[in-house]
């Protein structure tokens, strides 16, 4: 069972690279524009720190270690998430989700991996820089690194159930292209730490919208600074909301009556 | 004269009319950039914790980032994805068989957008001002009219620019790809994430001789009744608009010719 889909990933994804191989250009320029908006990036986080100003007591690299998570995730959502909403969307306009639910093959699994893009690459690529390069900035020893993986891994489902609980909501309203903006409002607001906001949107940051558990969770346990929330609490939010995007799914899938059909 | 006047009246009505066919959409679309307010929040907390001296109060700040985010959305220009379209896909063809200019066209589906989705800033403003009621303040009437003028040349200049990049198009499939990388320095260089008043001094010498602070932080200064160089901001702004519209003038030629319709 997980051989068959381990393998159906495998063929999904190398399909989905081979079509975009055709367009290396685009690839190259997808380098160049991610590496201008690291620097711009950079840039904007050292102005504070240029001016005497910190971000709610993180040091200059501490923050930049959070602005590298930022791009890292951004990457992510570009290569894995993003491709695929747009056709969640289509499927749903046109009725042919049809075809996908008769598939001998779980309908999340397939709607949220049947696309990859290579351009999050880049950014994929200069997030993990700027974090070892901060973090030898640091003098951290290299196995630290290693604490940031569980909360990282958290992340990642949390970042993922958020867009999938998005993605089901086209089921009632067809045309939501702007759920891919309201994904990327979180990832920016996810570019400083949170102690740097003021307090209410620090509530809004960890109780509302996840923007904690995207970039400042990790990049506290690499720093082995105190966690916002405790771990067991944050496993089970990320368990919870994985969970809660398969019930919405369901659930959603009830109210799709096809189209034309 | 008036033919021609009368031409782009009724293009602003008909792009009017379109978009108040999609006025959620507009609402959403005026959600999605909340940066400014991200921004606004870092430093007012980094104003108000710290010992560091900005030169800028909090609240300051919080007026700053409410114009960022106003002039950001008055001077909004997407015109080389529409431009880039039309030229892929070959539909450029009837509007050049239109008695005007394409340019034209383009330029009035800004206006007739902006005009739909002037309702919904006007709204969040109020609304802004009821959740922050200390921010409350109200440009004099000489800085609000050289900001309006200001804003007029910054949105001029923001289409033109994009305009001319958008001429590409004839020779490549992603023109876009050009303003992608414009757009950054765009949002680095005009005041969008920081006051130019935060920039190291070197940085913000050369800043001043490309047209990106113009766009943001000059108006946004003129909005906040803070002193502006603005003889020097308009003729820098002219000079570039300038250079900008032989460019889309030459490109424009050479495109039409190497033009084919493709499709149609």
């Amino acid at each position: 069972m997980l051989r068959r889909y381990l393998r159906t990933l495998g063929r999904f994804w190398s399909a989905a690279v081979a079509a975009e191989m055709e367009y290396r250009l685009n690839f190259v320029l997808a380098t160049v524009n991610s590496l201008g908006q690291l620097v711009g990036s950079l840039f904007g986080l050292s102005l504070f720190y240029t001016n005497g100003a910190d971000l709610g007591g993180w040091r200059w690299e501490e923050a930049m270690i959070v602005l590298g998570l930022a791009t890292f995730l951004e990457g992510v959502s570009s290569t894995f998430l993003r491709p695929n909403i747009g056709r969640i969307v289509e499927h749903v306009r046109s009725g042919t989700l049809d075809f996908v639910l008769l598939k001998p093959i779980d309908t999340q699994f397939w709607l949220s991996t049947r696309n990859l893009a290579i351009w999050g690459v880049p950014d994929m690529a200069y997030g993990l820089a700027v974090i070892a390069y901060a973090g030898h900035r640091l003098g951290l020893p290299p196995r630290h690194a290693l604490d940031g993986l569980l909360p990282l891994a958290l992340a990642l489902a949390v970042l993922y159930s958020l867009w999938f609980m998005l993605s089901t909501t086209s089921l009632w309203f067809v045309k939501i292209h702007n759920v891919t903006s309201l994904l990327r409002g979180i990832l920016e607001a996810g570019r400083f730490p949170v102690a740097a906001y003021p307090a209410v949107y620090r509530v809004a940051f960890t109780f509302v919208l996840p923007v904690a558990f995207l970039t400042t969770v990790p990049a506290s346990a690499v720093l082995g600074r105190p966690w916002p929330v405790s771990t067991p609490a944050a496993c089970l939010l990320a368990g919870g909301m994985v969970m809660a995007s398969r019930l919405f799914w369901r659930f959603g899938l009830r109210s799709y009556t096809s189209a034309s059909s | 004269m008036n033919a021609f006047l009368g031409k782009l009246r009724t293009y602003v009505a008909v792009s009017y009319a379109e978009m108040l066919e999609y006025r959620a959409e507009v609402v959403l679309w005026v959600l999605s950039s909340i940066m400014p307010f991200l921004m606004m929040g870092v430093w007012m907390q980094a104003s108000q914790g710290s010992q560091a001296d900005l030169g800028l109060t909090p609240t300051e700040f919080a007026r700053y980032f409410l114009c960022v985010f106003l002039i950001r959305q008055v001077t909004l220009v997407w015109v080389i994805y529409e431009v880039e379209r039309h030229v892929v896909e070959g539909t450029l063809s009837p509007r050049l068989l239109q008695p005007i200019d394409p340019f034209w066209r383009f330029f009035c589906d800004h206006l007739g957008e902006r005009l739909a989705r002037l309702p919904f800033l006007i709204i969040l403003t109020a609304l802004f001002f009821v959740l922050y009621p200390a921010a409350l303040w109200c440009p004099s009437l000489r800085s609000g009219l050289l900001a309006a003028l200001c804003l007029a040349a910054a949105f001029v200049l923001r289409f033109i620019m994009q305009y001319a990049f958008a001429m590409v198009a004839f020779w490549s499939e992603r023109a876009s790809a050009i303003e992608d990388f414009w757009f950054f320095m765009y949002l680095f260089l005009s005041g969008y994430l920081a006051p130019l008043s935060l920039f190291p001094e070197g940085v913000r010498r050369v800043a001043e001789w490309t047209p990106f602070p113009y766009l943001i932080y000059m108006p946004a200064q003129l909005l906040l009744g803070r002193p502006v160089d603005l003889g020097h901001g308009l003729a820098v702004m002219a000079v570039w608009s300038l250079v900008f519209f032989g460019l889309y003038r030459l490109l424009w030629r050479a495109g039409l010719r190497r033009y084919s319709g493709m499709g149609a």
